[in-house]
């Protein structure tokens, strides 16, 4: 199934960086077919009792209170001084009990806030696979096999059984486009996998590998831990740490005045609203196709657009070569035909339109073309 | 001398295929009321997708896309219309008894398969690969601006020749050398340099033949390859898609960036001819008599019908009436498409979709070209055909229902003047030759066939009104390109008429689904405009 035979090492799974030679061709499964990522390696956590509920709505910044059972959440969680350590999806999948997903091991963090809430806190990263099975055809996919998600909600959970084996299925994804994400008993995996690309044969269903995916996720404006943000866990200086104002989450935490939780760097956070702290923030940016044209014309050589720049972050400037800030992810969406990047920009540089240069370095020497901060999500079609 | 009940607009657009399209969609940006009149019930003349079978998506014509200038898709706003080109990630080059070659977007794995054949090549490959990516892109500003007049004594024109000669100049002298070798030479003469394996050359030959009247061996079929490598995927020559729902997808997005700007598009209006007042066009005359004013009129139809049927040819200058019944069009391309219940069984790759991802290449060796040309010089089809064949629904699955496929057949060489015979006689005998020759490469294949359409070039020339069904409007020889497209002094877009403009594959760049024409003839009619 893997094509190249390119294998390496996630969190102790095997995972592909691409299962056919093209990225491309994984990529357009998504936009416009049906794809499986294998999410296995995350780290997944139980959290159960009576207490459950009111654990999270300390342990989350956003207010897990709204997430009714059959729902989930994108979340993310804080250290006291208000600073991000990581995010996730949780899904309520009974009243008192939650399945959340991590990128990092997280289980002390959440024992260290446990206190005399009434509930247990399990790793259940072995006990569960995940399949993202996503793309505009996913739904139409799934269907085949169970009647139980044609109307299931953007972040609805249900359970229901694929192949004989019971599962739970939350309408959700890393890619911009319609998606599913399945919770499937580690020994039912295999069965549940060889289902779906059976029935997916009829949209030319393929593995997806981690390439595509930052492709997709870069377009839905999904950032990600170590490349657009890094933990404030490790990090040495607050300069590298970052608030969830200044990550653009602040939709999180809208109705902060209605609820008086007592969240983990709840002060913090809203001190920095209250004193306009916040030192940046984390915009879409459009590279223009003109200029980056040009300034490659006159060096002679074409200019690229094999999907990821090599450079993790480039620097920004205004127009008199003032440094602005950075970006990360920067890469060309095959779909949009635009050069697109995640940037951190002063808050007055953060408006629809407002024009920088980003620095590139064709032929080892830099350059600056033009960009302007945009709308993010740059590809959204999660509800069709 | 107006009809009262005619409808003015600012400009006219004659025909609806992408040139029309592409060209009236810089107008309406402009902010001229446009008016697009095409004759059939559909627009996209030459790229169009028919359901002729229920569920079964055909692209009747035209199937793959490169040549689309990519400034077009920024400038028009495309991608906010639908633009979706998807990759074909793989090639398939076919020979008898199972032998193939799958290259794909792997340059490690594509040596290896190549060396299989000849490790001399799969060095060679790289270099090859290198040379013409320099031509072609030594080329790109020419394909993307207004070729100079060399008829001209104007001061402006002989100053834009000069800069012209200057940038030929300026380039190094081994590109100086290669592009010549393009412009004049045989693709057989190319090759030869890099190549030594006939199965490869037949490979890498295929883009030099395509809707020509030459064989790898003529010269001039240099051109038709570096045409053909002209189109970038994402910045990378000579790479190919697939529009999703086909290339009618395109035009259909094309058509709907139009409106967005405020064009208007009507069917089933054939125009019959140009309407004059002195040397100044004033509109246009359906064949049903309605009468539409402008000030400017854009045909973009081919040479012929631009300056022999809009027009009556006895109020053209006589040198460039000699010149366009000159122009070579002898279309020489068919098509048949299938309507399969799965993929082409190859020796040992049975059921496997993922090589028919891209374009299947049936024309194994130089010779097995050579003798299907000799067939075409004797004014009959090729009773063994090169076959460019593409599955699409492989990769957009809603181009079929589910599990069944259809393939694209794009037949080499079908010539229009047939010498004993007649199209309408000959129909199925080819779509019988063609399936006859994928069986041969593909046994099985035959008894998948649910459906199949034959197009004809003289289809071609009835339906999309392309003139002896040549599928770029004229063939893309060095004396019909570039200065000479359709004819020197006419090839930048203007007419002996004033008002009356050109568009269409028969002006510079020339054809394929491109945009170039109409791009280009949009920005000479807007400089005009402003004076
Ligand atoms: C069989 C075939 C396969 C091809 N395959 C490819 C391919 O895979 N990739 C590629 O890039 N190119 C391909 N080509 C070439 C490409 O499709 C053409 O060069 C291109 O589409 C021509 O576009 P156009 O707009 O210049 O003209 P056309 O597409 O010919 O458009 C002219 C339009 O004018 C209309 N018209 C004609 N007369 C009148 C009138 N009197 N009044 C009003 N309207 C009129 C016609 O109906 C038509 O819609 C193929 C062509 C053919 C025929």
């Amino acid at each position: 199934m893997n094509q190249p035979e390119i294998w390496h090492h996630w969190s102790g799974y095997l995972a592909a960086p691409r299962y056919q030679y093209s990225v491309l061709a994984e990529y357009y499964a998504v936009r416009d077919g049906v794809a499986v990522f294998d999410t296995s390696p995350l780290f997944k956590y139980r959290i159960s009792g009576a207490d459950a509920e009111a654990f999270l709505a300390k342990l989350f910044a956003r207010d897990i209170r709204t997430c009714a059972v059959g729902q989930s959440q994108y979340t993310i969680w804080c250290n006291e001084k208000g600073f991000v350590l990581e995010d996730g999806v949780v899904m309520r999948v009974a009243e008192n009990e939650y399945l959340l997903t991590a990128a990092r091991p997280n289980l002390r963090h959440f024992r260290l806030h446990q206190g005399d809430f009434d509930v247990s806190i399990e790793d259940v990263s072995k006990a569960y696979g995940i399949l993202a099975v996503q793309g505009s055809k996913s739904g139409l996919t799934l269907g085949k096999l169970t009647d139980a998600v044609s109307d299931l909600p953007y972040f609805g959970v249900t359970n229901t059984s694929l192949a004989g084996a019971d599962v739970i299925v939350g309408r959700m994804g890393f890619t911009g486009s319609q998606g599913y994400e399945i919770w499937i008993k580690a020994e039912d995996a295999l069965p549940v996998f060889d289902a779906i690309f059976a029935v997916g044969d009829d949209y030319n269903i393929v593995p997806l590998g981690e390439d595509a995916l930052m492709l997709l996720r870069i377009e839905a404006g999904l950032l990600l831990i170590d490349v657009d943000f890094d933990s404030a866990r490790h990090a040495w200086v607050d300069a590298q740490r970052e608030t969830p104002l200044e990550l653009g989450w602040k939709w999180m935490l809208r109705n902060l005045d209605q609820d008086d939780r007592d969240f983990v760097g709840r002060s913090a956070i809203e001190a920095e609203i209250a004193n306009k702290t916040s030192r940046w923030k984390t915009v879409g940016l459009q590279i223009d196709y003109y200029d980056f044209e040009r300034v490659h014309r006159e060096l002679g050589i074409m200019p690229p657009k094999d999907s990821m720049l090599a450079q993790e972050t480039h620097s920004l400037y205004d127009a008199d070569r003032n440094y602005l800030g950075y970006a990360t992810s920067v890469m060309y969406s095959p779909l949009l035909k635009k050069h697109i990047a995640i940037a951190k920009l002063p808050l007055d540089k953060c408006k629809r339109g407002t024009e920088v240069y980003l620095e590139i370095v064709p032929i080892h020497k830099p350059a600056l073309v033009k960009a302007n901060v945009v709308k993010m999500p740059f590809y959204n079609k999660t509800n069709e | 001398m107006n009809n009262s009940n005619s409808q003015t607009y600012d400009a006219i657009v004659i025909g609806g295929g992408h040139n029309g399209l592409v060209n009236a969609n810089y107008l309406a940006k402009a902010g001229l009321n446009t008016l697009v009149l095409e004759a059939r019930h559909l627009i996209g003349g030459a790229a169009i997708t028919e359901e002729l079978l229920p569920g079964y998506k055909f692209t009747t014509f035209s199937y793959a896309l490169s040549l689309l200038r990519p400034d077009i898709v920024q400038d028009l706003d495309l991608v906010a219309h639908g633009l979706m080109v998807l990759p074909m990630p793989n090639d398939f080059h076919v020979n008898y008894g199972g032998v193939g070659l799958r290259m794909n977007a792997d340059a490690g794995h594509n040596y290896h398969a190549v060396a299989e054949h000849s490790i001399h090549d799969a060095e060679a490959m790289d270099d090859f690969f290198h040379m013409v990516d320099r031509v072609c892109h030594a080329m790109k500003p020419l394909m993307d601006s207004i070729p100079p007049n060399t008829v001209s004594d104007a001061a402006a024109d002989r100053e834009y020749l000069a800069q012209f000669n200057d940038y030929l100049d300026s380039l190094d002298d081994d590109l100086k050398a290669q592009l010549e070798r393009f412009w004049t030479g045989s693709m057989t003469e190319i090759l030869d340099e890099y190549f030594e394996s006939d199965f490869l050359k037949g490979y890498f030959s295929s883009s030099s033949i395509i809707g020509s009247m030459c064989s790898p061996s003529t010269p001039g079929s240099a051109l038709v390859y570096l045409f053909h490598k002209m189109g970038e995927y994402d910045g990378e020559f000579g790479s190919w898609g697939f529009h999703k729902g086909g290339n009618g997808g395109f035009t259909q997005v094309l058509a709907r960036a139009f409106e967005a700007k405020g064009g208007t598009i009507r069917l089933d209006s054939r125009v019959s001819h140009v309407k004059r007042e002195g040397d100044t066009a004033t509109g246009v005359v359906l064949e049903d008599g309605t009468e539409f004013n402008a000030k400017v009129v854009v045909s973009a139809l081919d040479p012929k019908r631009t300056f022999m049927q809009l027009v009556d040819p006895a109020t053209m200058p006589q040198d460039l009436i000699q010149h366009i019944e000159a122009y070579k069009f002898q279309g020489s391309a068919a098509k048949v498409n299938f309507a399969l219940t799965d993929v082409p069984p190859f020796p040992g790759l049975e059921g496997n979709k993922s090589a028919f991802q891209g374009f299947l290449n049936i024309g194994p060796t130089l010779d097995y070209l050579e003798t299907a040309f000799q067939d075409a010089l004797e004014g009959r089809f090729s009773r063994r055909p090169f076959l460019d064949c593409c599955v699409q629904s492989t990769i957009d699955s809603d181009m079929t229902p589910a599990g069944k496929h259809v393939m694209s057949c794009f037949v080499m060489w079908a010539p229009y003047h047939l010498k004993d015979s007649d199209w309408d006689t000959e129909r199925e005998n080819l779509g019988d030759t063609v399936q006859q020759t994928i069986e041969e490469f593909f046994p099985g294949f035959s008894a998948l066939v649910e459906h199949r359409e034959v197009v004809t070039p003289l289809d071609i020339e009835r339906i999309v009104g392309l003139s002896e069904g040549n599928i770029f409007a004229g063939e893309l020889f060095s004396s019909q390109m570039f200065f000479n497209r359709p004819a020197p002094g006419w090839n930048q877009y203007r007419t002996p008429l004033a008002g009356y403009y050109q568009c269409g594959s028969g002006t510079h760049p020339g054809g394929c689904v491109i945009g170039g024409p109409g791009k280009l003839a949009a920005a000479q009619v807007l400089g005009d405009l402003e004076g």
